[in-house]
């Protein structure tokens, strides 16, 4: 039966470089997929290109991820997927077509997708916003960008069209790994079936080392093999959508049952039906085969029909967030932080701190689960102090930190203190979602040649 | 005999807006059974106390041994507009492996950490 490798090269924005490299050079791929969006890179790209016009506004990293893979991409004819371009796919790729003539590539097309940018018009085409049941025109004024999740089918287009790399703006995160299956097998985008089980696969690849050991080690109960060297996942898939799960010899991490079931389960809600822009996944259905070490047959998984909408992430400012933190520890630790506490209390009355939202967290205590942490603990021995709020504007929040700055020698005795910084107070861009009509958002191929 | 869930599934944290997913994934068969019975909905939306605000989903996964609990305004709006310091609420599943269950002393060998 016929198969493909496919490997990934990101689960996100941040991830690290090395094992993409690994994946080009070693993996024996077909195709590399780089996952680099979360659900506000969009629009957190859209602010920063208004403020500094030389923005390039594509994953910047590219140049880093770009020069780690292209020669062993080159050298085995390994195509690559990516979702890099967020903003800017043609920028991305004119970028590309640079760094493959750097490394000799010539006469590589490299296919740069748009189209899921919608701002100028989500309010006249969507209606309802899914979290609170609102009207989608209400978010007129704070709006600044809105984007709709392309399925692989716009990928699958720049394919065929003889695309080696393909760019792409806002594509649903499995969708970029379905797309190289639908291409080589011939699937069709409306069989349910196979684009269920294949989507679940790019679903296990797009995070990444969460398949491999990452996000699992648990010392004593779930314990990870060499964890400061992970490898990222490579599926060799064939035809009906099943796949084999693996990754480069002599890395570091695991892929066992466990460690597939976690992904498998990952962020996917109900899970007789995670929806995506291709198919509704059925997991249940799911069987999984320990093949040998590391080495994980995933089967079974099957789809349903795809719904008619597409979904769209509407960005909008919402004002800014202001935090800062400060230290106790030794004896009395507890003691000192919880009047540091009624100090802050205290000295936001007086100043008429105008917030949405104030939380006061000892890290060491509650910070974390809050109202579900344990109280019948030790007393610890450290306590940070760590005071956020939600403002609506810059200046209101940024007295957060001058309020942590008066702690340094108006507050309480034995208080740690940091430098003050200047990245105390981040822009919050909230993200609502809508539904917008698949006829709705078209697609566009610009196509470049090394 | 008592034991932890921690002794008895492992567990990883999802988000999606102001929705957490959280999916607990039993040792083996007979522990899922244990847990389908001993960990409701309900069951898990008290364990946290006041940090999920909403609705909590309870959907049985018998064939993967997992149950996915789906738990809306657990995230303090979403994660721009959190002001918890884990604003993806990727730790936030740890707190379940706190939850107390019974189990048959017979399973014991099936337990992790004891």
């Amino acid at each position: 039966m016929a198969s493909i490798r496919i490997g990934t090269g990101s689960a996100w924005w941040g991830d690290r470089v090395e094992p993409a490299r690994l994946n080009a050079e070693r993996g024996d791929l077909d195709y590399l997929c780089f996952e680099t969006m979360a659900e506000a890179t969009i629009s957190a790209a859209q602010v920063r290109k208004r403020r500094d016009p030389e923005f390039a506004g594509y994953d910047t990293y590219l140049d880093d991820r770009m020069q780690a893979v292209l020669p062993g991409c080159l050298k085995r004819g390994t195509r690559i997927v990516s979702n890099q371009g967020w903003i800017n796919p043609d920028g991305a790729a004119e970028r590309i077509v640079h760094w493959l003539r750097e490394f000799g590539g010539r006469g590589v097309k490299v296919a740069a997708v748009s189209g899921s940018l919608i701002t100028d018009r989500v309010l006249a085409e969507t209606d309802t916003i899914l979290e609170n049941g609102r009207k989608t025109a209400t978010l007129r004024d704070s709006m600044v960008s809105a984007e709709a999740y392309l399925g692989a089918e716009p990928i699958v287009d720049a394919l065929r069209q003889g695309a080696q790399i393909v760019v792409t703006t806002r594509v649903a995160d499995p969708s970029i790994f379905l797309a190289p299956m639908m291409h080589e097998f011939g699937w069709d985008p409306l069989d349910h079936a196979r684009l269920g089980a294949g989507s679940a696969i790019g679903h296990i690849l797009e995070c990444g080392a969460q398949a491999t050991g990452g996000y699992f080690a648990d010392p004593g109960f779930k314990d990870v093999p060499e964890p400061w060297n992970l490898g990222f996942p490579i599926a060799e898939v064939d035809e009906t959508g099943a796949a084999t799960i693996s990754k480069v010899s002599g890395t570091g991490g695991a892929i066992t049952t466990m460690t597939i079931k976690e992904q498998l389960l990952y962020e996917v809600h109900d899970p007789a039906n995670y929806l995506t822009p291709d198919v509704v996944v059925d997991f249940t259905t799911a069987r999984l085969q320990e093949l040998g070490p590391d080495l994980i047959r995933v089967s079974g998984i099957t789809g349903k029909p795809r719904t008619p909408t597409l979904k769209v992430s509407i960005g909008c400012a919402e004002g800014f967030i202001g935090e800062d933190m400060f230290f106790y520890a030794g004896p009395g630790a507890l003691r000192r932080a919880e009047l540091a506490r009624r100090i802050l209390e205290e000295r936001f009355k007086i100043i008429g701190l105008k917030a949405e939202d104030i939380r006061i967290d000892f890290i060491g205590v509650n910070a974390i689960h809050g109202p579900a942490s344990r109280t019948d603990g030790p007393e610890p021995y450290e306590v940070a102090v760590r005071v956020a709020a939600r403002a609506l504007t810059r200046a209101e929040a940024f007295k957060i930190g001058r309020e942590v700055d008066g702690m340094a020698v108006s507050g309480v005795g034995m208080t740690g203190k940091r430098v003050p910084h200047q990245d105390r107070v981040r822009e919050v861009i909230g993200v609502w979602s809508s539904l917008i009509p698949r006829a709705k958002v078209p697609w566009s191929i610009n196509m470049y040649e090394s | 005999m008592q034991i932890l869930l921690h002794n008895a599934a492992h567990v990883r944290s999802g988000d999606k807006g102001d929705t957490a997913c959280i999916s607990v994934i039993a040792f083996s068969d007979e522990l899922y059974e244990v847990l389908r019975q001993q960990l409701s909905a309900t069951q898990f939306k008290a364990h946290y106390n006041g940090v999920i605000k909403g609705e909590v989903q309870r959907y049985e996964v018998p064939g993967l041994g997992a149950l996915q609990f789906v738990a809306d305004g657990a995230l303090g709006g979403g994660v721009s507009r959190s002001l918890c310091l884990d604003n993806y609420g990727k730790a936030l599943c740890s707190a379940i492996l706190a939850y107390p269950i019974e189990v048959p002393d017979r399973l014991q060998n099936q337990l992790r950490g004891v």
